[in-house]
């Protein structure tokens, strides 16, 4: 069993060598999860694992069973309201191709959840692992320091 | 019993640019009946009298590497062969209507048979054209036998492998100066590297031609610029398309200059600048827009502190352990194609019964907002809502072609016909209301139309409910022709680009006197846009650019074996991370643009050009050693 935005998924032994990132992309259509080198080294696949960023073109269905993950289409409010996060990157016009952005946006979170108000630098290196090649960050760590602003005032 | 006998003889490969240029190398493209892929050059004034009136002369040389554009999504298509006949395809890349005529060809259909639809790109960077073209076309192949929709989708391995990269450049500079501090006379050769095809060599050098002496006025220029064919990968259009080559040479070259003439480098640049009226090299007046030059550069100066700290760097100080460096790069920049095509574009505006608007141009989003630029212009210009306003991403059949995203054009010339069309829109509506209500329409504010007295005429809701009861569509088709440009090959003089950008950038950084290890502490940019339409979106060029051309000067190169890239992916093609890079400051400077009709110039490319001289020589005032070969890898200075 995989639980994927709240939703459960049986994994048949057969699936078990499929890389996670393949298997939401294809088998669940959630597209927003994006593949952009394969090997584990640009970000762009960032999903949370049990509240951890994780690259999921580095893991099989095998790795990840029991666990509860969550993509970029399963953050925003139930009435699609945009998760305080994408809202801030929009705001701060952090996003140009938007290719980096939802693994941006997990990192994010995954950084946010442990520490409420976290420096520049931390989120710098928090973001680290996660490439972009349009914006030069910046307004990306301001849009992570907007929404940290909002969600814990 | 073979059928087919195979000679084949091995050539000796030509990795060297300078060694494809000798007479008797091997022809690489034999029907193009020599190496010489193109060649231009720049004669102006006299340049045996430059070097009489010269008190010094220096000679240098520069060398730059070819670069990866590394956009994140890598090339994709999917084609669909619809069954009325007509080839549906959509994309990763910049120019739908090159991959159109791509398409079309390898399938021997006309162009109204192939429809290529746009959808937001992953990024592009000038990389985009013609392998996403290609690729597109591959699948449409694949498509057209298969008779099922095909998706390729390209691996980073792939995409490092196939792709074009960045030209790269040697570069000899001679330069004769005065001893007030005037330049006498440059002359130059630059040979640029295209590799085996020839992709947009003899655009991207006529660029490196016309720009040849940076922005600076010099009297006596002999300029010879060579595209030459190797075996190597081949090289093509990358956002900067051949100026961040020569203002890395150039932009040392002035400091050198100074230097040896024991001037400040602030003030030979200001007295060799161009300026309000000044003529450029090629024999261009520029007269007819703000030249901003002298405004960015002091902006950028007071911004950081330039003088004050400048009195900080450590010049190689054997006493220390970290060392200090602040540089300084100055630019201008011809905007859009320039005497390089043909440039223009054209936008539609479509207003639907209930008053909402469906704007539609020739342009293409590559994830720079050329949408929300379209959207806020046309807003501005019909008085309403942006939320009254859809972009429709445009389809090839449905909009003429638009020349390519590329040449930082995207918001000037879909800028210009999207403000063309709501020019005749207005026209149109105003005819409608004076007809109703005998009043001449004067302005379109916050929805509602106004007379020359300021007074109400009537809701914009009203007017366009009016004009479908009249019968009149309030749909307009706006053009945008790049004002004339010329060029003459023979001399190299013409008014080479219609309208310029200028452009300053001052990077801090610091130097691990042990490794050699480049920190860079602070980048500020100031850039002349003409107008700022979406101003955080402005600055996102910015930021993006800066870290761009930071790369470009500190970490990017694609070293070859046997003419192949070796880098296959990011692990070993390393562009920079959060962590590389400093806290940036944009300053956007506005001097609105007579000629272009939004009064907004471009952006995308003059913000790369500058970093990586800026850093160049911020090492040199760290280290106190100058670097010739980008990227700049600080030798280990101390044993
Ligand atoms: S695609 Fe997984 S890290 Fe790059
Ligand atoms: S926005 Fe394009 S890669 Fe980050």
């Amino acid at each position: 069993m995989i639980t994927v935005n709240g939703l459960e998924h049986h994994i048949p032994e057969t699936l078990y060598e499929t890389k996670l990132s393949t298997w939401l992309r294809e088998d669940l259509a959630l597209t927003g999860t994006k593949i952009a080198c394969d090997i584990g080294v640009c970000g762009s696949c960032t999903v949370l694992i049990d509240g951890e960023a994780k690259r999921s073109c580095k893991l099989y269905l095998k790795d990840v069973l029991g666990t509860q993950i969550t993509t970029i289409e399963g953050i925003a409010g139930e009435d699609g309201t945009l998760h305080p996060l994408q809202q801030a990157f929009i705001d701060a016009g952090a996003i140009q191709c938007g290719f980096c952005t939802p693994g941006m946006v997990l990192s994010a979170l995954a950084l946010l959840m442990i520490n409420h108000h976290p420096t520049r630098s931390e989120i710098r290196q928090a973001l680290k692992g996660n490439i972009c090649r349009c914006t030069g960050y910046q307004q990306i760590i301001d849009a992570v320091e907007m929404a940290a602003k909002h969600m814990y005032p | 019993m073979p059928l087919i006998k195979l000679e084949l003889e091995e050539l000796p490969a030509l990795y060297d640019p300078e060694a494809a240029l000798q007479p008797d190398a091997p022809l690489i493209n034999e029907e193009h009946g020599s190496n010489i892929c193109n060649y231009h050059c720049v004669r102006t004034g006299d340049i045996t009298e430059g070097e009489e009136d010269a008190d010094l002369v220096i000679e240098r040389s520069f060398n730059t590497s070819r670069v990866e554009h590394a956009y994140l999504e890598p090339e994709c298509g999917l084609a669909h062969f619809r069954p009325d006949g007509v080839m549906e395809v959509i994309g990763s890349m910049q120019h739908p209507f090159s991959t159109r005529r791509f398409v079309a060809s390898t399938l021997s259909l006309s162009l109204k048979d192939v429809e290529v639809k746009t959808v937001p790109m992953g990024g592009g960077f000038g990389g985009k054209d013609d392998t996403a073209a290609l690729v597109c076309a591959r699948a449409a192949l694949c498509a057209y036998l298969v008779k099922r929709p095909v998706k390729l989708v390209y691996s980073r391995e792939m995409s490092m492998r196939e792709s074009y990269k960045r030209h790269p450049y040697t570069m000899q500079y001679r330069m004769g100066l005065k001893r007030d501090g005037h330049i006498t006379f440059v002359k130059v050769r630059m040979v640029a590297d295209g590799g085996a095809y020839c992709s947009v060599t003899p655009w991207v050098t006529w660029r490196s031609t016309v720009q040849c002496c940076g922005c600076y006025m010099v009297p006596n220029v002999h300029c010879d610029v060579y595209g030459v064919y190797t075996n190597n990968v081949f090289t093509g259009a990358f956002r900067g398309f051949g100026s961040p080559q020569v203002n890395f040479a150039i932009e040392q070259l002035v400091e050198i200059a100074a230097q040896e003439l024991g001037m400040d480098e602030l003030d030979f640049r200001r007295l060799n600048m161009v300026k309000q009226g000044s003529t450029t090299i090629t024999n261009q007046v520029l007269d007819t827009h703000t030249v901003s030059l002298q405004e960015v550069m002091d902006k950028v100066l007071s911004e950081i502190d330039y003088e004050t700290k400048r009195k900080n760097c450590s010049y190689g100080d054997p006493a220390m352990d970290k060392w200090y460096g602040i540089g300084l790069a100055i630019s201008y920049r011809g905007m859009s194609l320039g005497a390089e095509g043909t440039d223009f574009n054209s936008a539609i505006v479509n207003v639907q019964p209930d008053g909402s608007v469906l704007i539609e141009t020739g342009v293409h989003e590559n994830g720079q907002g050329s949408e929300s630029a379209m959207i806020l212009i046309a807003a501005e210009e019909l008085g309403l809502d942006v939320k009254r306003i859809r972009y429709r991403m445009p389809s090839t059949s449905n909009i003429p072609d638009g020349g390519t995203t590329v040449a930082s054009r995207g918001t000037l010339l879909g800028g210009g016909a999207t403000t063309n069309a709501c020019r005749i829109l207005k026209g149109i509506i105003s005819e409608v209301l004076e007809k109703q209500y005998g009043k001449k329409a004067s302005s379109f504010v916050d929805g509602n139309i106004l007379d020359e007295n300021g007074e109400l005429i009537c809701a914009w809701e009203e007017a366009i409910r009016l004009c479908y009861n009249k019968q009149v569509y309030p749909y307009a088709f706006g053009v945008f022709q790049a004002p004339r440009v010329s060029w003459d090959e023979e001399t190299g003089h013409g008014d080479a680009y219609f309208t310029w950008v200028y452009a300053a950038q001052a990077v801090e950084l610091e130097v691990d006197a042990k490794t050699g290890n480049v920190k860079l502490l602070n980048i500020v940019a100031a850039h002349d846009v003409g107008k700022a339409i979406n101003p955080e979106l402005v600055k996102g060029q910015f930021y993006g650019g800066m870290a761009m051309g930071a790369g470009y000067g500190l970490l990017e190169e694609v070293p070859l074996k046997a003419g192949t890239p070796i880098p296959t992916n990011y692990h070993q093609y390393r562009v920079f991370r959060a962590t590389d890079l400093p806290e940036m400051t944009a300053i956007i400077v506005e001097n609105p643009d007579p000629t272009s009709p939004s009064k907004a110039k471009g952006i995308g490319e003059p913000t790369l050009e500058i970093t990586a001289p800026a850093i160049a020589n911020a090492i040199y005032r760290a280290t106190g050693a100058r670097y010739y070969d980008q990227p700049i890898k600080v030798r280990r200075p101390r044993p």
